[in-house]
């Protein structure tokens, strides 16, 4: 059973600290609850998203720079 | 004794009915975007409207109680959680000493208003508790809540829990809305074609959407063509700098309409094509991203018609919690 990570607040999903630089994540990146696997960018605001579980990315749901729901899904993890 | 901020939320600040009476010197109105909902969560804990509340915009904080209090939620659909148990909006609650009140993720809506008994009792600055950040003004500390801050309550009048305000007098948050607007003054400077795209174009709202001003897209519109007058910019989109209402609307460029809220500034020099009703400007407050809006044209009586309308469904939830 894989886990949800999801978006705490609406906004702009980026899966990179900047343009240019390495996705946060990828799908087999291992991952703790702390691990910060996307930002959401929200009213000139730029929200770290922690994965808030441990595991292994399965699927990265959203594609990179997407508005988002709050409540959406971003990734689903696999339990290690 | 009050309360402790474990995690701050997104922009949580302190807000109240708002500061009048500057905006001539610069200093915007500030207060609850949604007064009506930041009213109503007052009335559930027996507090009178002018007790500070919290905003919460889109994601709630995790706050500690160092004293029991009767709380309520209202505005948007962010479910509160006591010690992570699920507590309902729009209905008041007990909380303990040492208990925990965190939220669940936004359903719909944009800003929760958190009403203690007794309300938050920060420092009073040009007679109101509300925080213009921008400012550094007023609220905690002039500012949006950050972890470890603690916040004291006032003297609680003693409401009893579980008040609720009736469904029908709850607001919703539909996808969709329709905000009235006053057209003007400028609205002569757009084309004729472009006024009417202004009022047809189906607005989405985008992230660039805060206490200051709220920013959609959706259509690019045109402005005549003229000669600058001395003093404005040369974009035909310039005026020479005039007062911003509070609820007017600007189109830097053409593009991206921008109502301003009530951390705006108090001028500048782009063309206002019209002004939100002040019975809208809850709605507007309440609007998350993606949203789609029309700007729907009124008249003066229209508005004021919708002003009083209102005002008596302040009066029946006043009736009916208060």
């Amino acid at each position: 059973m894989s886990v949800d990570i999801r978006s705490p607040l609406p906004g702009v999903f980026y899966r990179r600290p900047s343009p240019g630089s390495e996705p946060f994540v990828d799908v087999g990146s291992a991952v703790e609850p702390g691990t910060v696997v996307a930002i959401v960018e929200v009213m000139k605001q730029f929200f770290e998203v922690p994965a808030g579980t441990e595991g292994k990315i399965a699927t990265v749901a959203v594609a990179d720079a997407e508005m988002v729901d709050a409540g959406q899904v971003l990734f689903t993890v696999l339990p290690w | 004794m009050g309360v402790s901020v474990l995690k701050p939320g997104l922009a949580t600040t302190v807000q109240d009915t708002g500061r009048p009476g500057y905006y001539n010197v610069g200093i915007p109105p500030s207060g609850s975007l949604d007064q009506y909902s930041s009213l109503a969560a007052n009335m559930l804990v027996g507090n009178g409207d002018d007790a500070a509340v919290l905003e919460c915009t889109y994601m709630g904080p995790e706050l500690r109680f160092d004293q029991p209090a009767t709380v309520a939620v209202a505005g948007a659909d962010l479910p509160p959680l006591l010690n992570g148990e699920p507590r309902p909006t729009w209905e008041s609650f007990a909380v303990g000493a040492g208990d925990v009140l965190s939220f669940g993720f936004l359903r719909s809506g944009a800003r929760a208003y958190l009403a203690v008994s007794g309300g938050f009792d920060v420092p009073v600055a040009l007679g109101s508790r509300s925080t213009y950040a921008l400012g550094a003004l007023g609220g905690h500390r002039g500012r949006a809540l950050a972890a470890g801050d603690e916040l004291p309550i006032g003297p609680a009048g003693g409401a009893a829990p579980r008040r609720a305000v009736p469904e029908a007098l709850r607001r919703n948050h539909p996808k969709h809305r329709e905000i009235r607007v006053m057209m003007g003054l400028y609205d002569h400077r757009l084309t004729d074609s472009a006024r009417r795209a202004f009022l047809e174009t189906e607005w989405r709202l985008t992230p660039v959407a805060d206490r200051t001003g709220f920013r959609y897209r959706g259509a690019e519109l045109e402005f005549r063509d003229r000669d600058a007058p001395f003093g404005a910019g040369s974009d035909p989109s310039n005026i020479v700098d005039a007062p911003y209402p509070i609820g007017s609307i600007q189109i830097p460029g053409g593009v991206e309409p921008i109502v301003l809220h009530r951390d705006a500034v108090s001028g500048g020099g782009y063309v206002m094509v019209g002004t939100v009703i002040s019975a809208d400007m809850d709605d507007v407050g309440q609007s998350a991203p993606n949203i789609t809006t029309r700007f729907t044209e009124v008249d003066l009586d229209g508005a004021l018609r919708a002003r009083h309308e209102r005002a008596a469904r302040l009066d029946a939830l006043r009736e009916a919690v208060g």
